[in-house]
């Protein structure tokens, strides 16, 4: 078992003829994934290294019976596409588009709310459940099967919570970056929720960082309770207010009162129970202390 | 993107937003000319900088002749203004905007910001004008009043209608209320603001309302449908080397610190930050080089830490996915090579072609110093930050 994508997961790559979606959609099947079509307007019926490509996504679903898509559009075409993907019924949608406008997401959101499908991104890394499906940019070889689910904001700094676990033995059931934009479609709590609920899942590293409130409402559901434990780590100590550190949505807003800050975020977790690591370079070790136990626990 | 007072004053009145008459001077004859034309006294001078907390600082006079409107656009006009949103090194004026004093009955609150938990486009009001809105927060929630609108259906009649009876404004008004907050939101949306903020918006003794003070951010991400808005850009209200980053594709921010950083993934850099901070020592910067960065844009944002006096070492953290080692270890080489390396440089790759990275910078002959593993390289950057 894993959350979200699974051995079962069909793909279709949404802007598969452009540099990037045909790169990527090269190592997701490299690493074992089934990508079953791909959509680029105006160019169906072609093939693109032996996926077909299909004009839309309606057409590509009903011919391929894709039930993911994943989504390589530049920014001005990237909301578009989301709200086609979601319009043909697809139930994952992953954007790994960077950079869309923050006032199409706002309606892409609400849009999404009168629908069935689930939208993971944008700006981020996409997901992968260990040995049966990679949805996503990220490096494939650092990941090892098991029992710890990772959730996080962020596409490299993931890596190398990912990095840390596998090199400690310590093995994941699925790895997914939500986005580091302000506005995204599945949240810390959405992810939580699936991993509490998924029988493979034992743990889960939460990997967060400056701007808005997410980590104080996981932390919130974490509390609530969640039985399994969560490890949480914060990016953004150091981050002056006022500034946006790279991610649109990482930003400690200034003025009087400061609000998004990497310290009211860890007091949050840590009142709720999350076990917060402080040092990254020493976050595979600490896992391996708390989730130790959990782990080697009979079912 | 941050845009000047003025300028978001032109967009006001592009939308027929009410504001007091005015224009902007960049020298002391093009402020006494301004002031001649408005024709009355008083007259308010305001610095325009990237900051709020201006009149705080000094940036904002009230005059009543032209040898005042003299001698306060010749005190403002290049003086560096220190705010709390500036930062001690503080921001140097260099344009004023002149504009026609009002005669101020209330002061009104008034802003407009995307909430990202709800994904609302929120509009919040207050009768505490010309405070700071989070003090009234913290002090006086009751005085705060919010409409959340969905932005599939847009600004209704029944959130002006919130925001009217919640500031329980006098019914004369009621009317120009309502079609200020229509054209705002229009103005928010098109415009693709991510902040609008009008403190204070104020009702004059003659029962109009007039946005005395204009704040508006815009969507980065949403500049390629606005040039208009990009030919405001103000790079002097820039760091220079952040300017110059920006040119190259490299996202880049200049910190106080020593210790000089370069990592590819936003959410790892503020993480490396932070570690070199554990290790006792400052970030000098935010530095990433992005995902699909080639060796040249890797020694371009080498040589910017480089040419930053304050940085007497460096950390480069890269865990390679997109963007290969050998990719990073052709771009260091290349700018050592070419700048020459003046400060230690701690060097931790991982991922995707790490030996072959590894194996060029040791090849390369250069003084640099290799960490295993984050821990390691926390450790060798404490070492430098001691020494």
């Amino acid at each position: 078992m894993a959350i979200f994508i699974d051995k079962n997961t069909r793909i279709l790559v949404q802007g598969i003829t452009g540099r990037e979606g045909q790169f990527h959609t090269g190592q997701c099947r490299e690493y074992g994934s089934t990508v079953v079509a791909g959509v680029t307007p105006g160019k169906g019926g072609q093939d693109a290294d032996g996926v077909p490509v299909f004009n839309s996504v309606t057409k590509a679903v009903s011919t391929t019976g894709a039930n993911c898509s994943l989504i390589f559009v530049p920014p001005p075409f990237a909301a578009d596409a989301i709200m086609e993907a979601a319009d043909a019924g697809v139930p994952l949608i992953i954007t790994i588009t960077e950079g869309i406008p923050a006032m199409d997401m706002l309606k892409i959101k609400n849009f999404l709310a009168l629908t069935d499908s689930r939208l993971i991104g944008p700006n981020c890394p996409g997901i992968i459940s260990p040995g049966q499906c990679k949805a996503g940019i990220m490096p494939g070889s650092i990941h090892l099967p098991g029992p710890i689910g990772v959730v996080s904001r962020s596409g490299t700094l993931t890596y190398e919570v990912v990095h840390q676990l596998t090199r400690q033995g310590i093995g994941q059931s699925t790895c997914l970056g939500i986005g580091g934009d302000p506005v995204i479609g599945t949240s810390f709590i959405d992810c939580l929720t699936a991993f509490e609920n998924d029988p493979e899942t034992r743990g889960v590293v939460m990997v967060g960082e400056i701007g808005g409130t997410a980590e104080e409402e996981a932390a919130d559901f974490v509390a609530n309770p969640m039985n399994k434990p969560v490890v949480g780590f914060i990016a953004g100590l150091t981050a002056p207010p006022g500034r946006r550190m790279g991610h649109a949505g990482a930003i400690v807003s200034g003025g009087s009162s400061v609000s998004g800050g990497a310290a009211a975020k860890i007091a949050a977790m840590q009142k709720c129970g999350i076990h917060v690591c402080e040092d990254l370079g020493n976050l595979g070790r600490f896992c391996k202390m708390i989730f130790n136990q959990a782990i080697s626990e009979p079912r | 993107m941050n845009i000047h007072e003025y300028q978001a004053k032109e967009l006001f009145r592009h939308y027929k937003v009410p504001v007091p008459a005015g224009s902007v001077a960049f020298t002391v004859e093009e402020a006494v000319v301004a002031a001649r034309e408005l024709g009355v006294y008083p007259v308010v001078i305001k610095a325009q900088v990237h900051a709020g907390g201006r009149g705080k600082a000094g940036g904002v006079r009230l005059v009543n002749s032209e040898s005042e409107v003299l001698q306060a656009a010749e005190e403002i006009l290049g003086r560096t203004i220190v705010t709390k949103q500036t930062g001690p090194v503080g921001k140097k004026v260099g344009k004023v905007l002149i504009e026609q004093g009002q005669n101020i009955a209330r002061e009104l609150y008034l802003s407009i910001l995307p909430d990202r938990a709800s994904a609302q486009i929120m509009i919040i009001a207050s009768l505490a004008g010309g405070m700071d809105i989070e003090d009234v927060a913290a002090s006086m929630p009751e005085k705060i009043i919010k409409a959340m609108v969905n932005p599939l259906i847009g600004l209704q009649p029944f959130h002006q209608r919130q925001l009217l009876f919640g500031l329980d404004l006098d019914k004369t008004i009621a009317r120009d209320f309502s079609s200020l907050l229509t054209r705002l939101y229009q103005l928010f949306t098109e415009k693709d603001c991510t902040m609008l903020e009008i403190n204070p918006l104020v009702i004059t003794g003659e029962n109009q309302l007039v946005a005395l003070d204009a704040k508006i951010d815009i969507d980065s991400s949403a500049l390629y449908r606005h040039q208009d808005i990009v030919d405001w850009r103000d790079e002097a209200e820039e760091d220079p080397l952040e300017v110059e980053a920006a040119r190259a594709g490299l996202n880049y921010i200049n910190l106080d610190g020593n210790i000089g950083n370069m990592v590819n993934g936003a959410g790892l850099a503020m993480a490396t930050m932070d570690l070199i901070k554990k290790a006792g020592a400052e970030p000098a910067n935010f530095l990433d080089v992005g995902g699909g960065a080639n060796a040249e844009m890797v020694a371009e944002g080498f040589r910017i830490i480089l040419s930053d006096p304050k940085v007497k070492g460096i950390l480069i953290n890269i865990f390679g996915g997109i963007l290969r080692c050998d990719v990073l270890a052709e771009g260091v080489v290349q700018a050592a090579r070419k700048s020459g390396v003046t400060v230690p440089v701690v060097i931790r790759m991982e991922g995707t072609n790490v030996e072959k990275g590894r194996r060029m910078l040791a090849d390369s002959g250069l003084n640099l110093i290799t960490a295993v593993d984050l821990a390691d390289a926390a450790v060798k950057i404490a070492e430098i930050a001691k020494s």
